[in-house]
């Protein structure tokens, strides 16, 4: 009896390590690491992976319209769930199609898995039909890449790749697959965890106890605090959010957030200041400018942060929490380094707050506040509205108005109308805004929200848009309708490249050089030759009506909002100035003029 | 401006394909100097290499070249033999020198005080082995000038740190 079971332990160990094809260990792998959904288009030398998905049905594939658009579904996907986005693409155009998406994602640490065909192993370096040296070509725009050239490998790499996407500072990750690999069969152990120790690759997770005291000290003796927070802490998980904001109202500081950051802290807390940087708000960046204290947490000094870098915030002692130890002292030289995972680290200065009970300068906080009282009280966001232009942020504040009850998640392009809906969209939660920060890419917002919605299928999404950049990947209408997404556009239509053309008015003499959007189609018409819903508001009273209309219905909608076609984004901090010299408004713009130092800025 | 420094950095990386590429494409893609660069295995069975560079920036960038280094997925471990204390450096250069007569004669002694050898030797040609300091290397080449010199190759900056203790 014991030869009986020792026998059948035999067999049953062979059959849980059976032999399968690379594609279908591809398939299995996903699976056994949770992913439920990947964004694709077929080709050639992926077409074994695509059988193999056709067999199946725990993975849910979204076809897109081009390969560009898969990535940023992915990232849309990543960054409102907190989870891998996972692409799957064809050798050669489709790979290269791929690489905008995979440097935004690098940008903006997005853990994104880009599965990439390949011509088979004999056919590489020939010059073989679609192939292009993918790994070559994705070297500087991934966090790592992999050449699979065996599938005995194959398995191991991509329970690995998925470990490095997700870890530390998360990334892209590029796994190069030649048709033949994905053929051939090797063993796979299905089911089994995730084995996560690398031999090389271990990001520090828990800051240093020490610095992390050191810190805690400083922030209790400061005078004129702020804290200043990015995308790290949405990175660290929705728990990094939490204790940002037990912090914050622990320590009764101010704070700011990057672009990055928006809703990493509740924007309708008292304590927030408004977004900082180039467009972000007056009082913040004067706080920026004026804190004795800067406690950054999960932000990297970014040159839309910073402006002119000698003249940054230059009379304070500057913490820096960071997961990537290549983050600190890149940019601005801090006192107070700490490496760690945000929500980590953050705990522990809580945990030492709570233990040491410092006690306050609270003569000198109040006197702070009062300063920044102040500084609010110049209502940097005010606009002049009109009666019968729209102005962007009339548009923006009605959205906000009619969408605060709603589940929202909102996704943006790249231009004015991205700093409008930072500024004047309110972000309670982490994981709710989806924005192009660091590559600035065009064309980003829709696919995003179209991978937004996809995690989120009962949910409002709206890509906040411009008619410029909406056009950059216009061609995923077609898939938001094929999979039946009642995905939002809000286009703030002023025919022009708007920051292109604000910069051309500022810095051009006004010579609108091509950034004026000729042609443009009826967005209207546009929408319902694919079956969707197209509304417009060309007037102030108009407004409310479409996006109440868009919201209640269940379709895929574009709202083509025609707004004031000169209207700029202030404030604004022009670039190669220091923070306290932004500018407010129109009336501004005369008498500051750019310096030639900012103009070789971009 | 902060000064520049000169650094010698070793860097022990997974030998996989592509790995000297990310070297490589992180230096050339952030803009770092590279004054030499050596690689080879040095470790058969765990396939580890060893690449050395030698790099020059101010101290907030050479902090930054080793950060990117470190950040890099194969790289096991890097060490700046500048900063860690004493280490020992050494190139070595192959010189070809053409010449005949008393400038033949005045190649050889000269090689002679360097302690190059002669390994190669035609009628009217030496081709010298040389090793030791970048800047020794530079001071034969520089003599060897004027007496025919033809060719070098040189391999960049080898480094090792002092004393007992490995990396």
């Amino acid at each position: 009896m014991w030869g009986r079971l020792l026998f059948d332990w035999k067999r049953w160990k062979t059959m849980a390590k059976r032999k399968l094809s690379g594609s279908d260990i591809v398939i299995q792998s996903l699976v056994d690491a949770g992913v439920d959904t990947i964004f694709g288009y077929p080709g050639g030398a992926v077409l074994p992976i695509y059988d193999a998905l056709f067999k199946q049905n725990r993975l849910k594939h979204v076809l897109v319209r081009q390969e560009g658009g898969a990535v940023h579904m992915a990232e849309g996907y990543a960054r409102s769930t907190g989870k891998l986005g996972v692409v799957l693409v064809t050798s050669g155009p489709g790979a290269t199609n791929a690489v905008t998406g995979l440097t935004d994602a690098l940008m903006d640490s997005i853990p994104v898995l880009c599965l990439t065909g390949q011509v088979p192993t004999h056919l590489i370096g020939n010059d073989a039909f679609q192939e292009a040296d993918t790994t070559g070509i994705t070297r500087p725009c991934t966090k790592h890449n992999y050449l699979v050239r065996d599938v005995n490998k194959l398995g191991q790499i991509m329970q690995e790749a998925m470990h490095v996407a997700r870890s530390g500072r998360p990334g892209p990750v590029v796994i190069d697959l030649p048709k033949d690999v994905l053929i051939n069969e090797a063993p796979y152990e299905s089911g089994k965890k995730p084995a996560v120790k690398h031999k090389t690759y271990r990001p520090q997770i828990k800051g240093d106890n020490a610095k992390i005291r050191e810190a805690v000290e400083l922030i209790a003796k400061a005078k004129r605090p702020l804290f200043y927070c990015g995308g790290g802490v949405v990175n660290s998980g929705p728990r990094g959010s939490k204790l940002l904001t037990e912090f914050v109202r622990m320590t009764g500081y101010p704070i700011t957030l990057t672009l990055m950051g928006l809703g990493a802290f509740p924007a309708t807390d008292k304590k927030f200041l408004g977004m900082v940087g180039m467009h972000g708000t007056y009082e913040s960046n004067l706080a920026m400018h004026d804190c004795d204290v800067m406690i950054n947490i999960g932000a990297r000094f970014d040159d839309r942060v910073t402006g002119l870098i000698s003249e940054f915030s230059p009379g304070s002692k500057k913490i820096h929490v960071d997961i990537d130890p290549s983050s600190i002292n890149k940019n601005v030289a801090v006192d107070v380094p700490i490496v760690g995972d945000c929500a980590s680290v953050l705990a522990e200065m809580i945990k030492v707050w709570k233990e040491t009970k410092p006690r306050k300068d609270a003569k000198a906080i109040n006197s702070w506040w009062g300063q920044i009282d102040k500084w609010r009280k110049r209502d940097c966001l005010g606009y002049r509205q009109s009666k019968d232009i729209i102005k962007p942020q009339y548009a923006l504040e009605r959205l906000q108005a009619l969408t605060k009850d709603r589940d929202t998640y909102i996704t943006t392009e790249v231009g004015q109308h991205q700093m409008w809906a930072a500024q004047y969209m309110k972000f309670n939660k982490p994981n709710r805004w989806m924005t192009s920060g660091g590559l600035g890419t065009m064309g980003y917002g829709f696919p995003a929200a179209i991978g937004v919605q996809m995690a989120h299928p009962k949910a409002t999404v709206i890509d906040v848009a411009g008619e410029a950049s909406f056009q950059m990947n216009i061609q995923e209408m077609s898939t938001a309708v094929q999979y039946r997404l009642p995905v939002k556009v809000f286009i703030l239509n002023n025919e022009y490249m708007g920051m292109v053309r604000q910069w051309q008015e500022l810095l051009y003499g006004g010579r609108y050089s091509e950034s004026y959007t000729a042609s443009l189609p009826d967005f209207v018409k546009l929408a319902e030759s694919y079956g969707a819903v197209g509304l417009r508001a060309t007037k102030p009273s108009e407004v409310d009506d479409v996006i109440n209309e868009m919201l209640s219905n269940d379709q895929f909608t574009i709202a083509d909002i025609a707004i004031d076609k000169g209207e700029n984004c202030f404030p604004m901090i022009p670039s190669g100035a220091p923070h306290n010299e932004m500018l407010l408004g129109p009336e501004d713009e005369a008498e500051k003029p750019v310096s030639e130092e900012g103009m070789v800025l971009v | 401006m902060e000064p520049i420094e000169r650094h010698t950095i070793a860097v022990l990386v997974d030998n996989e394909a592509g790995v000297l590429a990310r070297v490589i494409g992180l230096f050339s893609g952030r803009g770092y100097n590279i004054e030499s660069l050596t690689v080879a295995e040095v470790d058969p069975d765990s396939a580890v290499s060893r690449i050395t560079v030698v790099t020059s920036g101010t101290p907030m960038i050479i902090e930054q070249i080793k950060a990117q280094l470190d950040r890099l997925v194969p790289v096991h471990r890097i060490s700046d033999l500048t900063d860690g204390g004493a280490s020992v450096e050494r190139e070595l250069a192959l010189v070809k020198v053409r010449g005949s007569g008393n400038k033949r004669v005045e190649a050889l002694r000269i090689a002679d005080i360097f302690r190059a050898r002669a390994i190669d030797s035609t009628n009217n040609s030496f081709v010298f082995e040389i090793s030791g300091s970048t800047e020794k290397l530079d001071a034969f080449i520089n003599l060897m000038r004027t007496l025919g010199l033809v060719e070098i190759s040189r391999t960049g900056a080898v480094a090792i740190a002092r004393g007992a203790k490995g990396i």
